[in-house]
């Protein structure tokens, strides 16, 4: 057992967990962020897609121990206070979830694209979303979503 | 059933509330008023009547509409409250939604024996199921209202108008909200029973048919919508099970005093199939899981070749000897007799999985006494409400709550509940201490409960004309109904037809998996009609013109998919399009648009237009949403998925070898079009699903003349096709 401060989400928090132990099962079980979701554990799904350091890294394959040292963890909790970050509200306004599980490694791997390139194009979307599984299907919708996203943003510096 | 135990399960339901619950009484009992802030009274009334409550007022105006559905994607928690607030008149922006309690009796749609009432969302039946059940409480919910109001301004009922949540009275000009009303509700001396043609008709609906956002979907975009695995409680432990990958195989553990000796293990708990570790936390759980050394035994299962079997299954398909006689209509042996031509058709599906993105998990506790547990879990419910826990803890019924959360996803793996007896069986070993069990994804794959594997015979007979006057379908594979539902020509005109099943069991665990013999049956039915098409030299659109001909809500949806895919004009050269009609509840017609790569083998769909006919559509965006989702779990399933078995034992682990449909993988533009309609809503969860085989195989034996019989299209068997 170790004791990690972990930045997340602006805010500080302290662990007590085995050496070695995933960031996935640090932020769901021990710290109560569950809006990261645990589907497959070996990187192939992207539901626990989370920001390092504004980067999209897949919770389930790094371990806490290498990210204790002041990096800033973001979670899907940590992208608006009252779930109104621009992806989020176009996530609403295409009404992309259906069951809703993959949805938050889908709106932080899109947010990381919006930020690096606001106007991506249709392929660029596919192209930078493809690692993120979606059983319902609800691709289409998603495409559409970070879409809209771009389009209000770019309204905004307009 | 111990009524006292249902009062105080029930009084927990609507202790935390302020305003008045207004209940709806079962069985011809007059409805209640309850206040929220009167306990006694509550339990004084639910001690006298069974009572069931779909919605409570507050004098804020804010309405409290219970959903009996599970949510998994599919918009229960729109679509039924949606009806109730339409037949009540209630402002939609004051409505909020809960799930209501697991008391099927209850909260029960019709079910399938006559009189009984169930909490089951399989089959697409949700809407369909509780259409009127929902419409007819709110209408009553309604009338207390407006009786109230009556009483309180001394008018009669009949002047009496409602709109928006505010009661009306003209005559007077007054005018009071629901909220407001709440300190005046009495409940009137009698409560029409509602019929159908007392309910609102669709043509006069206000919310049911509008685009209206789906009331969770907020919840879904910043992470606080919970799913059972997200549950957690003071004192939780974890547990964990080793099932292996051969179904049936009895496990022995060879290093239990090592596992014990891991860091943060509690406890072994072993069972027929598996062993389990309680630990305390997850990582531990999952630590020691690995360490694990059992030998397995045998299995049914052992031997059993996936890809290998279905030389055993054409030999079966080739017996003398009938199956299970599904349907037998006309005299299909003298069709064939007299048939200008027949044909003879073998295809075949290989086992697929459902994949639902949230592993099978469930928290329960059991209290310390040992007689009553909570549960948390993500079901599509079940005849039995309690998901089989009161039997394995030996306990009523009545002292099983169960807390139903979001789903993520089910496409029918969620209606078998083995997820949550494991944790009631470690939870009753570790009681008081809630467990929370987890399946990681390989224990979802290794140890799933596929789409069984079949073998579909198809058998048809033409006139000279070409008309198709005998069709046959044999299906060969295990599972009953889940290999051999769906197949079933009513919408189409063929005057001999004959089904039957020829079982062959395996060992190996099956489920409904979403649209069920759908699936595999409507791909052998359709690419049938193609092939005969081809074959004659037929357009496929008019050989189904012809076989719906007395079949006019079907016809109507071939019609319009061929109008908005274009389908009388030829596709760019390297592409060609491809039609499968399928009925599931609503009907529908399909039609892809795709083209090859003929040196990988790889199938790109272009387009995908569908056609529906699903009687009231309550939220026509998310009928959209089901269409386009089913598609796409459709394309995903027949380009990609595949579960192979050697020696009993199942090859794929995770999502790199059981691979799903990625984004790069769609098609360019899902169209639907929902045929206008004031019949009672059916499901479309699972008409979109089953067009996706057929309307690719028909479209690829139009580019290239070849077909494709067995599921799924991955490129080598694509390559094999375009080679012979």
């Amino acid at each position: 057992m170790a004791t990690y401060q972990l930045d997340i989400n602006n805010s500080k928090f302290k662990v007590e967990v085995t050496e070695g132990t995933s960031l996935l099962w640090v932020l769901r079980e021990h710290l109560g962020l569950t809006g990261t979701k645990y589907s497959c554990g070996i990187g192939q799904c992207g539901s626990c897609m989370v920001h390092i350091d504004n980067q999209p890294m897949r919770a389930c394959l790094l371990q806490v121990d290498n990210f204790a040292e002041g990096q800033k963890i973001k979670t899907i909790e940590g992208l608006s206070k009252n779930g109104d970050h621009p992806v989020q509200k176009a996530w609403i306004e295409a009404q992309a979830p259906q069951c809703g599980y993959c949805q938050s490694g889908q709106i932080m791997q899109a947010v990381a694209l919006l930020d690096a390139n606001p106007n991506p194009t249709t392929e660029e979307i596919k192209t930078h979303m493809n690692g993120i599984l979606c059983r319902c299907g609800t691709y289409l919708r998603i495409i559409k979503a970070i879409e809209l996203a771009a389009a209000s943003q770019s309204k905004i510096e307009n | 059933m111990d009524q006292t135990k249902t009062i105080i399960s029930r009084r927990k339901f609507i202790k935390s509330s302020s305003g008045v619950a207004l209940f709806i009484g079962v069985s011809g009992m007059l409805p209640q008023l309850i206040s929220c802030r009167d306990p006694k009274q509550i339990e004084k009334q639910l001690a006298r009547h069974p009572l069931t409550a779909w919605v409570k007022l507050s004098e804020d105006d804010l309405i409290t509409i219970y959903n009996p559905a599970a949510e998994m994607g599919q918009g229960s928690m729109t679509s039924l409250p949606l009806l109730f607030a339409e037949e009540m008149d209630a402002d939609w922006s004051k409505v909020k939604v809960e799930f209501s309690p697991q008391e099927s009796e209850v909260y029960g749609s019709p079910g399938w024996a006559p009189g009984s009432k169930l909490m089951f969302t399989v089959g697409s039946r949700t809407t369909n199921s509780y259409y009127q059940v929902m419409r007819k409480a709110g209408a009553q919910a309604r009338y207390v209202l407006m009786s109230s109001a009556a009483k309180h301004w001394e008018v009669p009922i009949s002047e009496i108008t409602t709109y928006k949540s505010f009661i009306v009275h003209k005559k007077t000009d007054q005018k009071i909200s629901y909220g407001d009303l709440v300190p005046f509700l009495e409940m009137p001396e009698t409560l029409p029973d509602f019929t159908e043609e007392q309910l609102k008709n669709p043509t006069e609906f206000q919310l049911v048919g509008k685009d209206i956002p789906r009331t969770e979907i907020p919840a879904k975009v910043d992470g606080s919508a919970l799913f059972a695995i997200d549950i957690r409680l003071p004192g939780m432990v974890y547990g964990v099970l080793e099932r292996g990958n051969l179904h049936g195989s009895k496990p022995t553990l060879t290093n239990e005093s090592e596992i014990l000796a891991m860091e943060g293990v509690l406890k072994i708990i072993p069972l027929d199939y598996a062993i389990g570790i309680v630990a305390k936390t997850l990582e531990q759980a999952l630590n020691a899981k690995k360490s694990l050394k059992i030998n397995w035994s045998q299995s049914k299962a052992s031997g059993h070749n996936s890809q290998e079997v279905y030389a055993t299954y054409e030999k079966i398909a080739s017996q003398k000897q009938s199956g299970k006689v599904i349907i037998e209509k006309g005299d299909f042996p003298k069709a064939i007799k007299t048939a200008a031509k027949t044909y003879k058709v073998d295809f075949k599906n290989d086992y697929v999985y459902h994949a639902q993105m949230e592993p099978l998990n469930a928290v329960v506790q059991v209290a310390e006494d040992g007689g009553s547990a909570e549960v948390w879990v993500g079901s599509q419910q079940g005849p039995d409400t309690k998901l089989g826990v009161p039997k394995i803890l030996d306990i009523a019924p009545e002292n099983v709550s169960v807390h139903l959360q979001y789903l993520g996803g089910g496409f029918g793996r969620r209606s078998m509940n083995d997820f949550v007896e494991e944790c009631a069986v470690l939870a009753k070993e570790m009681a008081p201490l809630p467990v929370k069990l987890i399946w990681t994804r390989e224990d979802d794959i290794t140890y799933g409960a596929f789409r069984p594997l079949s073998l579909q015979r198809l058998i048809a007979s033409t006139d000279p004309n070409g008309s198709v006057t005998g069709f046959s379908h044999s299906v060969i594979g295990d599972g009953g109904n889940l290999v051999a539902s769906a197949v079933a020509n009513d919408h189409y005109d063929i005057p001999n037809q004959f089904a039957e099943w020829r079982e062959a069991s395996n060992g190996i665990r099956l489920k409904h998996w979403r649209a069920v013999g759908h699936g595999p049956n409507k791909f052998a039915i359709e690419c049938m009609l193609d092939e005969i098409a081809s074959d004659q030299g037929l357009d496929p659109l008019e050989l189904r013109r012809k076989l719906m001909a007395k079949a006019p809500r079907a016809l109507a949806t071939l019609e319009k998919v061929a109008e908005i895919s274009n389908w009388n004009t030829p596709s760019v050269n390297g592409r060609a399009k491809g039609m499968a009609f399928v009925e599931h509840g609503s009907l529908g017609t399909g039609v892809c648009e795709i083209s090859v790569d003929r040196s990988t083998g790889n199938i790109k769909v272009h387009h995908f237009w569908v056609a529906l006919d699903s009687g009231v559509v309550v939220q026509p965006d998310n009928v959209k949403a089901q269409m386009e989702g089913g598609i796409i779990m459709g394309m995903s399933s027949v380009l990609k998925e595949q579960i192979t078995i050697v020696d009993g034992k199942v090859q794929q682990s995770n999502f790199h070898d059981y691979n799903l449909l990625r984004m790069q993988d769609i098609p360019e533009s899902i169209e639907t079009a929902i045929l206008e309609s004031t019949e009672i809503p059916e499901g479309v969860g699972e008409t979109a699903t089953p067009m996706v085989a057929c309307a690719i195989a028909n479209a690829f034996l139009k580019l290239t003349g070849k077909p494709l019989r067995h599921l799924p299209f991955s490129p080598d068997r694509v390559l094999q096709a375009l080679n012979t």
